[in-house]
């Protein structure tokens, strides 16, 4: 990883007060998951207890302690999409990419998750896949829009 | 842009702004809300934008990129000005034709929306039924500007709420007036504004903080995500009067960073609103300062309670806090602080610009204003509706969203998100309000409205909201931590058809501990979506509980899919679809689905073509046993 790029991060929060979730979300943008080494620096920079940090991170969804794949997909399982055949794309999904919720594929392509609203629920069912929207997904053509990402 | 320093100053720019349009002019406005934008907006506006170029170079044509027109389900939607010709489900090929009829005043007939019930083509966007039933007083504005543009919200007199409150009123005023308008908070509790605001105004210590929240985590909706995104200064207005209620200097709107376009959108609003002079120092040269910043939220339901998400402002786990300390008096920082959500603070601006009393005289008794919600799920017309508080559910699901799509029978209105409840059909007539959905079992929430049809199994309804609260619930309290786990766990057992007839006694008495002990209203509420189906739909329960059958055919361990031997025609396409290899059969061998291979994903009922129809789901009966294998060969005839 970038440590030039980790510290640049890490320093732009050094004074201020409250600022770690919004670092984390940061370092989590920049590498796509926040390794150990992020955590460290941060402890050592913002004189922070490691466990604090660590008790942030996985309290939070949006933060990752794991490398993720090269594609996030979330699958949105709100109420609207739970209503429209939601489960079936994830049910479906989980079957191509042969991992479940919260896992990454072997070969690193896919990190799949499971999303409790993605806040467009008029068009449910709802997947995302690297911050691109796809509306009104039947099982069939989640596989479609997966097959298109390489 | 120097600071304005003046309340006349901004009107001085208001005109200017307004000189500088001529109301004439064709503009094409085109929906970027997160709806369209799935739909590809993007592509349609970028395609527009060259055809602009093409067609109209010494810019006779204005095209302006709004937020959400809440019609969703029509998108991508473009309005063309100052005819308000509304087009729906435009293409990027459209966009030749589009500037042109824009420029030529015309009509593309094709692109109009047409009203299912009648058949006939509607031309201007306020005639359509979806908008015509509806008062849109915070959202209609969503329409007319660019949310990237602070000019387009002044043009529309944005910003002179905050005048008005700052030179003709003093905080008390303000105060006052809203109390009078009768605001009630538009984020779940329905708790009176103008008192909320008093308790900060009174509490010790400084400084005091006022706080916008965008957390929306409710499943179901996305009225403040809409707002933000395609009206940011709006929210920015009404906090700013708000703060000057209170007393405060500092501000915090708190986004779900879920959200990205409103970060961005509400980042720009708040870099132009400085830069004008409408947040910061000396606001219009009135003496009084206010600074707003932007917190992203890191993705927890519980954040969006308003005591976690003080905490979670202070950079820490976004935890409740027991609520005998209020957030009022001691919230961020240990500060007396202010929460509402985004849209009540939207609704501040319209308050002090058209008085108390004519806000008030919108609504019901108890309820002032008008309510925006997501009206979602199996409704034809879906998207985002703002109406009267008071109007009946029915007008909503019939006559705004046009009814049940595919013929089927509606079966409950889900409102409140996981803290609400299902409503049934015998009390579509009642007048949606804060006090008459709490009456019914339900509550208002943040707006969210998720329509139900036959198709929607009420008991797996209950376990979908109990999954998601145990997966949200933060484990600081025992009773929601474990006793929503124990509810799920029953309710699962019920869904996978091995429930029992103690079952129901255990929920119900699970609901009330979790209901009186829980520390903050994400247990506390928890029971809500169990309870409404409970009492409103509790034949769906015994049905699974005792004949093992799911009235809706949702629930996977208790339906079956056969094929009918009569129906089918060996066509192959099922068998092909089959993801589990579960069909057997041939060209003329009519097939056959393994019970035991078969993984119910549904792919052979979605497959199996319409003239055939040949797949049958069933639920609580035994499957029929399959032909012998002599039987089974097709005989085709003349078809």
């Amino acid at each position: 990883m970038d440590q030039k790029r980790l510290r640049q991060i890490v320093d732009r929060y050094a004074d201020q007060e409250g600022a770690l979730i919004q670092l984390l979300l940061d370092i989590q943008k920049e590498f796509n998951w926040v390794p150990k080494e992020a955590v460290q620096q941060i402890s050592e920079t913002l004189d922070i207890p490691l466990s604090h940090i660590y008790r942030i991170a996985s309290f939070y969804k949006s933060v990752s302690l794991r490398p993720r794949g090269k594609h996030i997909v979330n699958v949105c399982l709100g109420t609207a999409c739970q209503v429209r055949d939601g489960p079936r794309v994830m049910d479906r999904i989980r079957d191509v990419l042969g991992v479940d919720a919260g896992e990454t594929t072997p070969d690193m392509k896919f990190t799949l998750e499971r999303v409790n609203c993605l806040g467009c629920c008029a068009l449910g069912p709802v997947m995302v896949v690297d911050g691109e929207y796809h509306g009104k997904v039947m099982p069939a053509k989640a596989e479609e829009i997966l097959k298109s990402y390489d | 842009m120097p600071r304005l320093k003046s309340s006349a100053e901004l009107e001085k720019l208001r005109q200017k702004i307004l000189s500088k349009r001529d109301p004439d002019r064709p503009t094409i406005a085109i929906c970027s809300g997160t709806g369209c934008h799935a739909y590809g907006s993007e592509k349609v506006n970028a395609a527009l934008e060259k055809e602009l170029k093409k067609q109209a170079p010494k810019g006779e044509v204005d095209i302006r990129r709004t937020g959400c027109h809440g019609f969703c389900e029509k998108g991508t939607l473009v309005v063309v000005y100052p005819d308000e010709i509304c087009y729906v489900n435009v293409k990027p090929e459209d966009a030749a034709e589009v500037v042109r009829s824009a420029i030529d005043h015309k009509i593309i007939d094709r692109l109009l929306y047409v009203d299912p019930t009648t058949g006939k083509k509607v031309t201007h966007q306020s005639d359509i039924p979806f908008y015509k039933h509806q008062n849109q007083l915070i959202f209609g504005n969503n329409r007319q500007i660019d949310p990237k543009s602070i000019d387009d919200y002044i043009s529309l007199g944005g910003y002179s709420a905050l005048s008005k409150a700052l030179f003709q009123m003093s905080p008390e005023e303000v105060m006052e007036e809203v109390k009078r308008a009768g605001l009630r908070g538009r984020g779940g509790g329905g708790f009176p504004t103008g008192r909320k605001w008093q308790t900060t105004r009174d509490a010790a210590g400084e400084p005091k903080y006022v706080i916008v929240n965008c957390d929306e985590g409710d499943p179901g909706a996305y009225m403040d995500r809409s707002i933000t995104e395609g009206n940011p200064h709006c929210v920015i207005e009404g906090l700013a009067i708000g703060a000057y209620a209170i007393g405060s200097h500092e501000g915090f709107i708190y986004v779900r960073q879920e959200y990205p376009l409103a970060v961005d959108n509400l980042i720009i609003a708040i870099e132009q609103a400085e830069e004008h002079g409408l947040l910061g120092e000396n606001i219009l040269g009135s003496g009084f300062d206010f600074k707003v910043k932007l917190h992203r939220g890191a993705g927890a339901f519980v954040s969006g309670e308003s005591s976690a998400l003080m905490t979670a402002i202070e950079g820490k786990v976004g935890e409740p806090r027991p609520k005998y300390i209020h957030t009022s008096e001691k919230g961020v920082w240990d500060r007396p602080s202010c929460l509402n959500n985004v849209e009540t603070w939207a609704n501040v601006p319209l308050i002090i610009s058209g008085g108390a009393m004519s806000y008030a005289s919108i609504g019901t008794e108890g309820s002032k204003g008008t309510k925006i919600f997501s009206l979602v799920g199996k409704v034809n017309n879906t998207g985002l509706v703002e109406v009267p508080m008071g109007v009946t559910l029915r007008d909503i699901v019939y006559k705004i969203g046009g009814g049940i799509p595919g013929g089927k029978k509606f079966k409950a209105v889900q409102t409140g998100g996981p803290s609400g409840g299902c409503i049934p059909e015998q009390f579509l007539d009642s007048r949606v309000d804060f006090d008459e959905l709490a009456r019914l079992g339900s509550m208002m929430g943040s707006g969210g409205m998720i329509v139900m049809d036959e198709g929607t199994c009420m008991v797996d309804t209950a376990r979908y909201f109990l999954e998601f609260l145990a997966d949200e619930s933060c484990g600081k309290c025992t009773p929601c931590r474990e006793g929503i786990k124990q509810m799920l766990d029953i309710l699962t057992d019920i869904c996978a058809g091995r429930g029992i007839e103690a079952d129901i006694e255990l929920l119900e008495e699970l609901s009330e501990v979790l209901r009186d002990t829980s520390l903050c209203a994400l247990g506390g509420t928890a029971p809500n979506p169990v309870l409404t189906t409970l009492q409103y739909f509790r034949d769906e329960y015994e049905a699974h509980i005792k004949e093992k059958r799911c009235p809706a055919y949702v629930c996977k361990d208790l339906v079956a899919y056969y094929i009918d031997p009569a129906k089918c025609k060996a066509c192959m396409i099922c068998l092909r679809n089959c993801p589990a290899d579960a069909i057997s059969g041939g060209k003329d061998t009519i097939h056959v689905v393994d019970q035991g291979k078969c993984t119910k994903c549904g792919n052979c009922l979605d497959t199996c073509p319409a003239r055939f129809n040949a797949v049958v789901k069933i639920s609580g009966e035994p499957v029929p046993p399959p032909l012998a294998d002599d039987e089974r060969v097709l005989v085709r005839g003349k078809e």
